[in-house]
């Protein structure tokens, strides 16, 4: 026996100790721990050792490699998290890959929005056809031929009895014919005036909303409106309730919000007037009721309307309607 | 409707401020829309000093002055004779609008430049003098806006009214709703006609032919009157609402109808055959020369005014050549009538002549304001027009229209409001508009409106009027008690936000065209004529041809939505739309057949050029995976695509082109945008498209999602390669495998298609790997072996294939 295993353990300890890296450590741990490393040897030639001292020589070579092994193992690990640190790296920096994701028109949107606000409240939404009958869309709601009311909405006209809807409202007479009271929808879709400029473009988007029960009253009118308000704007925004004309309510009445631009002390926006008309509003007139077989004295109801370019414009702070329909990919990214 | 804050005092009193007043209106129903000031215009009107007047070289009766304005002296030619040095004179600048419409533009006057004006009273609508410039007060400093320096103010009210209010179509009509609103009465005019020995009954008549359409005509004469300009005060009352002063007769109709809103008509009496009024429809063909030199072709339905041969007027709305008052005339025959709203509302649309008289007309004017208009404006015509009032009027009204009266029930009324008002409040309320308040018993009123409200019929009208005036935002705000009832909510509607939003998070971006589009689309897409796309439905009024028809195929569009972003470079491009399609029935009084299309459009790259990838252009292939990935999601599984028939290609290529069949049925289709079509659409790249008809694909979207079990059962693959003809389309093969039912296949994946060496040409490798499984067992080799086995043998028969030569 040349070397005793504390001899050996103290070489392999000192060549640990001047051991740069990572493959050092696994030559040094192959030479002292590996098939025929030193302490292999030591340890396989035990049993030629005298007989008395060959438990403890065996003990103690024991304790060695175990040392050893966990002391190569400690350090290995150790140098090679370092070197991570250092040599082995990506550029994070990099963009990363992906499909980006398309984004929904800012009308679906806001659609969406105002339907989900009423679906809340306990409505239903409901569709109708964008081309309707004179009936549905004008006589069904109190707008007889040859009434001056026409004037208020230049129709586009597919024959004498035919029409590109003008507002989304005929879906009231339709909803009330197949159902009774109480009726409580919502009905978004794509309405047509004959009307184009910088304001104006032949084809928005409207949410009609239709209520009718037992005892509803003008109040009940305003609180579904302010709620729907505040929910889409701000709970703060301050509203005002004003006389208007439309022939299928009565009384009726055009919801103003406060200029979410300027908040009420005037700019463009707004014509300097400090509010934004919104909503068209009003208690159901009897003659759609009578018209859809409503009992005048049994039912009441109140009836909305509003354009969803408007409130998007509001929401969003777009400057110009005809932005909406070129469908500019640029202006779609970015809501 | 404008209103002046001088006019509108002439009938009542004002206790509120401009602002206060316009707001007042406007939370009344009466939307006043803008206050400006009337004599703002003369903001570029300056006090000028005139510092030095010489004659002018070419012209006697003109003088060259240099007018100090403050920041400048400037010249000026001026032909009036008190123009003297040192004076201070109204001098008008370039761009200046005078009140009766003229537009002051900077000009050479014989030679000499002139770069303002010197104004007369008249000339600045401040006062009747046009004899010489206006001599301003000395002390006024040269270079101020006359407006400012003199102290000029009249705020005008511009009031866009509602068509149910006519009765506000006047000043008085203001003054009432402004007396109602602050507390005060109005001050009616006192009229007085004067008397005569002449009765009218001797000098004309008035026959009533169709007393339907003119319920009430009433006509007064006036002889030897003078027709010469009116008195400043006249004059005046016109231009503060915008109207130019004409002539003393034709401005006292005008001052009369906006003052009371009942539109007047003077004849020249002795251009009436017969001196004598006859109201009758029109024949069959008639024609007729308005005042405004057109001649119109007439029908049974327009009213005419006639005298005792032929037409002078198209009934409320406008008088005739024939019978036109004239510098010359002195006899005038007065009109003041009730039409029928509609009959006036059709002949105005008929013939396209909108008036200030048909406007009202269509509204409706107050029938019993008939007589008393019409003395008004005779009183008027005596006292400006000179000339004698012929005694007495002619008032036909044989069946006088009845005031409505409603019932009114307060407790009703309350509840339909959601107020608390009482009896006293609700009378104060509609005496303060001056309805007639009638008590039945304590709980109910019988209410009679005057007759100008023509707009109050029913229950339902007395409640807006206490809404409007008790204050809409004086209601207390509260909420209904409602069931909480719903309804299952529309399947469509939900498919259709589900399918948009899959659609975002596959890379699309919603797009949204006009429903209407050019005629030229069809050829366009290169339809055959007999194909339905081709059943258009045609606006009859369309606002330009591009938008003259409503689409048949949402694809014209997105290829419009393409060619704008290319134009603005943005050439790779995800878009899809959803919306409807209409189909023309062959019917003309029929609505159309509306289908709600999914089309999508992709053009330019799937993968950029970036640092870790080349640019791959976008292909067939990826716009198929759009279509299944969309389907899967909506839970339909058994969508099939096979090869769309030439012939049945016509906006998208031949050979490239898939139809999506569901359920035996064509749902749509996807493919590349036909290399004509492209051309036609002036595109400079390839698209990419597809179809799906949403109408249809919803009945097929299953209502509820049931879960399958997680195999527990380990699964096995065997690999099968066939060689097979190049021409089959490589899809029927595992159509083949899934027809053979065997239940063990759980799965089918194509691999690997391949041709070329060392295949033989005319044929292609197609590599399936099918995986099978079991659930009650792990499945033995040799049962695999033997399916496996089975299942390759019938395809190399089915297909005629062959095993590859390893």
């Amino acid at each position: 026996m040349e070397k005793t295993i504390q001899q050996i353990h103290r070489e392999a300890l000192k060549e640990l100790e001047s051991a740069r890296d990572a493959e050092d450590v696994k030559t040094i741990s192959i030479k002292y721990l590996g098939r025929k490393g030193a302490v292999t040897q030591f340890l396989r030639n035990i049993s030629s050792l005298p007989a008395q001292i060959r438990p403890e020589a065996g003990k103690k070579a024991n304790e060695a490699k175990k040392n050893l092994d966990a002391l190569f193992k400690k350090t290995l690990m150790h140098l090679e998290s370092s070197s991570r640190e250092s040599d082995d790296w990506i550029d994070v920096s990099l963009p990363g890959r992906v499909t980006p994701r398309g984004s929904l028109h800012p009308i679906t949107q806001i659609n969406q929005k105002i339907c989900d606000i009423f679906t809340r409240l306990g409505f239903d939404v409901a569709e109708g056809p964008e081309v309707e009958t004179d009936y549905y869309n004008f006589e069904a709601l109190n707008i007889p031929q040859n009434h001056p009311a026409r004037d208020m909405q230049d129709t586009f006209y597919i024959s004498n009895a035919i029409v590109l809807r003008t507002h989304t409202s005929p879906t009231q007479p339709r909803i009330m014919e197949k159902q009774r009271p109480p009726v409580r929808i919502v009905a978004p879709g794509k309405v047509y005036r004959c009307d184009s400029d910088l304001t104006h473009t032949p084809m928005f988007h409207q949410v009609e909303g239709l209520l009718v029960d037992r005892n509803i009253s003008f109040g009940d009118l305003k609180g579904i409106l302010t709620t729907f308000v505040h929910q889409m704007f701000d709970p703060e925004t301050g509203l005002r309730f004003r006389p208007s004309y439309f022939p299928f309510t009565e009384p009726s009445a055009e919801v103003d919000i406060r200029c979410v631009i300027c908040k009420g002390t005037g700019c463009r926006v707004c014509s300097n007037t400090g509010w934004i008309e919104v909503l068209g509003s009003g208690m159901v007139h009897p003659a759609v009721f009578e018209n859809v077989g409503y009992d005048t004295t049994r039912y009441s109801g109140f009836a909305f309307g509003m354009g969803v370019e408007r409130i998007a414009m509001l929401k969003y702070g777009i400057d110009d309607i005809r932005k909406y329909f070129e469908n500019d990919l640029r202006f779609l990214r970015q809501f | 409707m404008k209103v002046s804050l001088s006019w509108l005092q002439a009938y009542v009193d004002l206790n509120l401020s401009v602002d206060e007043l316009a707001d007042a209106l406007t939370m009344a129903g009466l939307e006043v829309e803008a206050v400006s000031d009337r004599y703002e215009q003369l903001n570029t009107v300056r006090v000028g000093r005139i510092v030095n007047v010489t004659p002018h070289p070419n012209a006697d009766t003109l003088k060259l002055c240099d007018v100090n304005i403050g920041a400048s002296i400037i010249p000026v030619v001026c032909g009036a004779p008190n123009v003297k040095t040192d004076m201070l004179a109204p001098c008008a600048l370039p761009g200046t609008v005078f009140p009766r419409g003229i537009v002051l533009e900077k000009s050479t006057i014989r030679g000499k430049t002139s770069e303002g004006m010197l104004c007369s009273e008249l000339e600045l609508g401040l006062g009747d003098n046009g004899s010489g410039i206006m001599e301003l007060n000395g002390r006024l400093s040269e270079g101020d806006s006359l407006n400012k320096a003199l102290g000029l103010s009249d705020p005008v009210l511009e009031i866009d009214l509602t068509p149910n209010r006519p009765d506000c179509l006047s000043i008085i009509g203001i003054a009432r709703e402004v007396a109602a609103l602050s507390g005060k009465k109005v001050r009616y005019p006192e009229i007085s006609l004067p008397e005569s020995t002449d009765d009218i009954a001797d000098r004309t008549s008035v026959t009533l032919l169709d007393t339907d359409l003119c319920p009430r005509y009433a006509a007064g004469l006036v002889f030897d009157i003078a027709v010469k300009p009116s008195p400043f005060w006249l004059q005046d009352r016109l231009m503060s609402v915008g109207l130019k002063p004409i002539n003393n007769i034709v401005d006292i109709t005008n001052f009369v109808m906006m003052e009371t809103g009942q539109p007047l008509h003077a004849f020249d009496c002795d251009r009436l055959a017969e001196n004598r009024i006859v109201v009758r429809t029109a024949r069959e063909n008639e024609t007729f020369v308005t005042l405004d030199g057109k001649e119109r072709r007439l029908d049974p339905e327009m009213l005419m005014i006639c005298d005792g041969e032929k037409p002078v007027a198209l009934a409320g709305v406008m008088g005739g050549l024939n019978s036109e008052i004239e510098d010359a005339t002195t006899n005038i025959l007065l009109e003041s009538a009730y039409f029928d709203p509609v009959c006036i509302r059709k002949t105005s649309k008929k013939t396209g002549l909108s008036t200030d008289a048909s406007h009202r007309f269509e509204r409706g004017v107050d029938p019993g304001g008939t007589v008393a208009a019409l003395k008004r404006a005779l009183e008027l015509i005596v006292d400006i027009g000179g000339g004698k009032c012929i005694q007495g009027i002619i008032d036909e009204y044989p069946s006088p229209v009845s005031g409505k009266t409603v019932e009114v029930n307060i407790g009703r009324l309350n509840r339909h409001l959601g107020t608390r008002l009482d009896d006293k409040a609700i009378e104060d309320y509609l005496d303060s508009i001056e309805f007639d308040v009638e008590k039945i018993d304590p709980d109910r009123f019988r209410v009679t409106p005057p007759s100008f409200r023509v707009d109050i019929a029913r229950f339902e009208d007395i409640t807006e009027e206490i809404a409007r005036l008790f204050g809409y935002n004086n209601i207390e705000t509260t909420f209904p008690l409602i069931p909480a009832d719903a309804r299952h909510p529309d399947k469509k509607i939900e498919s259709r936000y589900r399918i948009k939003t899959m659609m975002t998070g596959l890379g699309f971006s919603e797009a949204i065209n006009y429903s209407f589009i050019s005629q030229q689309s069809c050829d366009h897409l290169e339809l055959p004529a007999e194909d339905p796309k081709r059943n258009l439905v045609h606006i009859l009024n369309p606002i330009s041809e591009d938008q003259s028809v409503m689409r048949t195929s949402l694809i014209p569009g997105l290829l419009q939505t393409m060619k704008y972003n290319l134009s603005q470079q943005n050439k790779n491009l995800k878009i899809f739309e959803i919306g409807h399609a209409f189909f023309h029935t062959g019917k003309t009084d029929r609505q159309p057949d509306e289908v709600e299309m999914i089309t999508g459009l992709w053009t330019g790259n799937r993968i950029d050029s970036t640092w870790s990838s080349k640019e791959v252009a976008c292909d067939f292939f990826d716009m198929k995976g759009i279509v299944e990935e969309l389907l899967k999601n909506i839970g339909i599984v058994n969508a099939a695509f096979t090869r769309m028939p030439a012939a049945s290609c016509f906006y998208t290529k031949p050979g490239h082109t898939a139809q999506i069949i569901n359920e035996n049925e064509p749902v749509g289709l996807v493919g590349e945008v036909a290399p004509k079509v492209i051309r036609n659409y002036d595109l400079k790249q390839a698209a990419f498209i597809f179809e799906l008809d949403l109408d249809r694909l919803v009945q097929s979207i299953p209502d509820a999602k049931s879960a399958r079990p997680i195999p527990k059962f380990p699964a096995t693959s065997r690999d099968i390669t066939l060689i097979i003809d190049n021409d089959i389309e490589t899809y029927k093969i595992i159509y083949s495998v899934e027809s053979f039912q065997e239940e063990l296949v759980e799965n089918l994946h194509l691999f690997d298609v391949f041709a070329g060496n060392p295949i033989p040409k005319g044929k292609k490798s197609v590599s399936l790997r099918v995986t099978y499984r079991s659930s009650q067992e792990t499945l033995e080799d040799n049962r695999v072996n033997d399916i496996h086995k089975n299942i390759t043998a019938r395809l190399m028969k089915t297909f005629d294939a062959t095993l590859p030569a390893i």
